[in-house]
């Protein structure tokens, strides 16, 4: 490819020096005869047919490429939302589309047609009230409808989540996310503080708080298909943007201000697999929301599992304090008992040279 | 034209009683610490055409990465050095500086200073009538602030730790914080440091604008009958002047939490295995701030050309603009709403989502001056004569990517959809059509059309039609597939697409190497510009007193005007400047300062009136003169 780079460059920095060179000859015979009082030269006449060679051009080009790129749009949304918001897309697409293809044609066309002929005067025509009102009130109607049915989605969109809903929590970091579901006890997250966040504990989740007993984290985002989800979104050290893509969902990450987007996943991943026909397909997780070098590399992937399914695989994950049972000497006094329930049946015996030193970070 | 000479002859014979203007000038006061308007327009023109020409190598080297990254780039070593890895790839953060540093000189230096910079400067003064910009000192100051930001930013390309490379937004915490990424270091104290030199110099610009246009017009040069172009530049310098301090206060909050410890911005932040002890900032704060000059500098950089593009389109169609006061009133209602529309660029960043339907609502208000716009450009071109010299050919290409790229912001201006397109290359497609490649269609447009009237030659026709082509057939071919791969979902400023999954990166593969070689090629094509217009200056054809038999009053002044602008007295303003092909008239073109008296034959019957007030015009002769005097 480079090659072909290189080749196109020098073929075309030879092409401009030979224009360049002839169009000075050119430029030089011709002064002349320049000065004999004719508004225009022979290249107007040029100027006019390119562009109507270019609205031809233009359109094919722009169909054609239109046909090639659409197999590798997203495909269907797995979201109930997304389903809207996709409608709707495509409908203002083609409004747009309409408009934008109008007005090109009547530019260009204009151009062409009212090319410079000496024997024809341009028509005195500084004003009419009535086409401009209509080409003021048109697109203002044309985008009031088009605002006023996005306003109704985004308000659904971003009312209050369902009571019911499924909450997990994303911490975007440099470079990824981690993900801590709110445990199958109580469906609560429990607390969190930056400054309790250390090697082990790398979201920082405050053992004060009774709900984060049972709180399980995962490398990977679990979503149960066809109930709302709420994700609560935090950011550790700068801004982060939640992206899924395949779920129309996005919503920024920002430190010291939790950020939610709540959804509905319809479509789970096997099913988009048979869809798709593509046997490795999986939903991903991705960051839009420029965060330093390892930016475009910030991804998870995402499965979208049936109901069942993904209450099994919930059920299959330890609770955080189960698997680092150290801190348990986080947990106060009053909570120990209610804390110890997701502690080993061996308890393995509390580092007593750590706690002391781990109890002075937790005062804050 | 004849009028318009022997008018200036007329008044040749009048006593020179501008004394003041006549010192000796050396070679440093006449061409470098000049005050002379003219001067400082061609200074603002150079320097925006060679960050023009940096900015664009930028976007080719890192389109070089998204077209080919398997490309070998070994060959760039004896330029980038460290930059290019030991595997000949190019350094992951050198590329989010590229990114940065494309869209800071871009939208600040070329767009903004290369633009409004030099067609403010030079149109004002000629196009109203006055000797100079109200205060010629501050004028001067104003381009050395900017030389001096430019300096400044320029440097920062050669430090150790590279230039900002947070995104040109410079979004807190990753620009506050060092140990975020390196160029948040001293590139980022260097990218502040800049911009507050180049925010003053702004400002002072637009002071001055202002200034001028208010206080300085001719006698009979009345705010209706301005053109176009200077009703733009009033409009872009109160945005400026309004919006630029909001970018300043943002600037010194974000020099306080970087320098001083303050918390505007920072909040509950862990990074490299250390909390902070920052509190109760809002990283939302600073984008509010930025945005709230962000959204109004995409008018700065539009307006102007969209007033010079009026001007340039009714000259060569030979045709009044259609619609002088809707787009006037159009212009107007722009300026208002850029200043509360901003929070659409912020619909998902976890703002209120009731300030996003307030914003949304808002937004696309705006669209609707937009669109009444574009249609009176396309009735001014009908049942015209058209002359397609350079600058009419790119002032059709601009109204044509204003179009293109103004439907989609539509769809983004929809929190909706936005949801979805949001930080994708559907944006990055939108905002480099409808401002980017239309505002440099504009500055194009500008250059070609005034380059008699700043260097006293013309440039070469037949270059600039195939400079044309090249630009408007490559900028449609980069940014039109763009579209698609926002679409499919691409976020934007990715080194790579490795992680999108699901083979999406080989999806587009060709279809990026496309891009990548048509940006190439227009951007190549920039160089047969730069070519006619150095060339030009020294060997073109020298220029007739008024080459496109145009209305406006720069085409009165000599060939080469001085300092003073005007030899003898400055002529009045009869009429309006769009008296093209009126019917009756002996030529197709009357210019403002012919009086009605003169023009019986083409008078319309509400002009008549107009006769009997010529004589109270010509009495404001003595008061003019007075002023300048003072």
């Amino acid at each position: 490819m480079f090659y072909l780079i290189g080749l196109l460059s020098v073929i075309f920095f030879a092409l401009a020096i030979n224009v360049i060179s002839k169009s000075i000859k050119l430029n030089k015979s011709l002064a002349a005869n320049e000065n004999t009082g004719e508004a225009v030269d022979s290249s107007n006449d040029a100027n006019a047919y390119g562009m109507i060679i270019f609205w031809a051009l233009g359109t094919i080009a722009g169909v054609w490429s239109f046909l090639v790129a659409q197999p590798d749009f997203l495909p269907v949304a797995a979201s109930e939302h997304g389903l809207k918001t996709d409608t709707m897309f495509w409908v203002s697409m083609a409004v747009v589309t309409l408009a934008f293809f109008f007005t090109n044609t009547l530019l260009l066309f204009f151009a062409f047609k009212y090319r410079y002929n000496k024997n024809r005067k341009a028509t005195f025509y500084p004003v009419n009230h009535k086409l401009e009102l209509i080409w003021t009130v048109i697109p203002a109607i044309i985008m009031a409808i088009l605002v006023f049915t996005g306003w109704r989605t985004w308000r659904d969109i971003t009312s209050q989540a369902p009571s019911d809903a499924v909450v997990i929590e994303i911490t975007g970091h440099q470079f990824g996310w981690y993900v801590r579901y709110a445990g199958v006890d109580d469906n609560q997250l429990g607390n969190y503080n930056y400054k309790l966040i250390d090697e082990t504990n790398n979201i920082g989740i405050d053992f004060t708080d009774k709900h984060s007993f049972d709180d399980f984290t995962a490398t990977e985002l679990h979503l149960p298909k066809g109930k709302p989800v709420l994700l609560k979104i935090h950011a550790q050290d700068v801004l982060h943007s939640v992206y899924l893509p395949f779920h129309r969902v996005k919503m920024d990450a920002v430190p010291g201000m939790p950020t939610k987007f709540w959804f509905t996943p319809n479509i789970s991943t096997d099913e988009m697999r048979a869809k798709l026909g593509k046997k490795d397909f999986n939903f991903k997780l991705n960051c839009t929301e420029v965060c330093g070098r390892g930016h475009f590399g910030m991804a998870i992937t995402v499965f979208v599992d049936e109901p069942e399914d993904y209450a099994k695989w919930c059920a299959e994950q330890k609770p955080f304090l189960a698997t680092n049972p150290t801190y348990l000497a986080k947990v106060p006094d009053n909570l120990k008992s209610k804390a110890s329930k997701y502690i080993p049946v061996e308890p393995v015996a509390v580092d007593s040279a750590a706690a002391p030193a781990e109890e002075a970070v937790s005062v804050n | 034209m004849s009028t318009a000479t022997s008018h200036a002859e007329e008044v040749h014979t009048h006593a020179h009683d501008h004394e003041h203007e006549h010192h000796e000038l050396n070679f440093w006061t006449k061409y470098v610490f000049s005050t002379d308007h003219k001067t400082i327009a061609k200074q603002y023109l150079i320097s925006g055409i060679l960050w023009a020409f940096i900015g664009g190598s930028f976007s080719i080297i890192f389109r070089l990465q998204l077209g080919f990254p398997d490309m070998q780039l070994d060959w760039l070593r004896p330029i980038l050095g460290g930059w290019i890895d030991e595997g000949g790839k190019l350094d992951k953060e050198f590329y989010l500086a590229l990114v940065t540093m494309h869209g800071t000189i871009m939208v600040f230096f070329v767009l903004t200073a290369g633009l409004s910079g030099t067609f403010s400067n030079f149109l004002i003064p000629l196009q109203i009538g006055a000797r100079d910009m109200a205060s010629g000192f501050i004028n001067m100051l104003s381009y050395w602030f900017f030389f001096l930001s430019s300096m400044i930013m320029f440097s920062s390309l050669f430090i150790e730790t590279g230039p900002a490379s947070g995104g040109w937004v410079i979004y807190p915490p990753l620009s506050a914080l060092p140990q975020a990424m390196p160029g948040s270091g001293l590139g980022m104290t260097l990218w502040l440091t800049s911009m507050t030199f180049f925010i003053i110099s702004s400002l002072m610009g637009g002071i001055n604008y202002i200034c001028t246009v208010i206080n300085l017009r001719t006698r009979g040069m009345t705010f209706t009958k301005m053109p176009l172009t200077i009703w733009s530049f009033f409009f872009t310098a109160v945005l400026g002047l309004l919006s630029f301090p909001v970018l300043l206060s943002a600037a010194l909050l974000l020099i306080f939490d970087r320098s001083f410890g303050t918390s505007f911005y920072l909040s509950e932040i862990y990074i490299q295995g250390q909390a902070l002890p920052n509190v109760g900032g809002s990283a939302i704060l600073y984008q509010h701030l930025f945005w709230f000059l962000g959204h109004p500098e995409v008018y700065i950089v539009l307006l102007p050309a969209l007033g010079m593009t009026s001007e340039i389109i009714a000259t060569n169609s030979r045709k009044p603009i259609f619609g002088y006061r809707a787009m006037i009133g159009s212009m107007m209602g722009i300026t208002v709403l850029a200043f509360i529309v901003w929070a659409h660029h912020m619909f998902v960043t976890g703002m209120n989502p009731f300030l996003g339907s307030v914003f949304m609502f808002l937004t696309l208000i705006i669209a609707v001056p937009s669109a009444v716009k574009a249609f009176n450009y396309i009735t001014t071109l009908w049942k015209g004569n058209l002359i397609f010299t350079p600058a009419m050919l790119f002032s059709i290409g601009l109204v044509s990517l204003f179009i293109s790229g103004g439907v989609t912001g539509i769809i983004l201006g929809n929190s909706a959809l936005d949801i979805n397109l949001h930080d994708t290359y559907f944006v990055v497609a939108h905002f480099h059509l409808v401002m980017g490649a239309a505002s440099f269609f504009g500055l194009m447009a500008g250059v070609y059309h005034w380059f008699p009237k700043m260097f006293g030659r013309m440039m070469n026709k037949t270059l600039g039609y195939i400079h044309f082509w090249f630009t408007f057939v490559g900028v449609y071919m980069v940014f039109f597939p763009m579209h698609y791969i926002g679409i499919a979902g691409f976020p934007r400023r990715y080194y790579s697409f490795t992680a999108v999954g699901n083979d999406g990166a080989a999806a587009f593969t060709d279809m990026n190497a496309f891009i990548s070689i048509a940006a190439i090629i227009t951007f190549s094509a920039q160089a047969i510009f730069a070519w006619n217009f150095f060339y030009s200056i020294f060997k073109g054809k020298i220029a007739p007193q008024n080459p496109w038999n145009s209305n406006t009053l720069e085409w009165t002044t000599p060939i080469n005007p001085e300092h003073g602008n005007w030899v003898g007295e400055i002529p009045a303003v009869y009429r309006w400047p769009y008296d093209y092909s009126k019917p009756g008239a002996e030529q197709d073109f009357i210019p403002q300062n012919v009086p009605f008296s003169a023009t019986k034959s083409s008078n319309l019957p509400e002009e008549e009136a107009e006769i009997a007030k010529e004589k109270d015009i010509d009495g404001l002769l003595g008061a003019q003169n007075e002023s300048y005097n003072r």
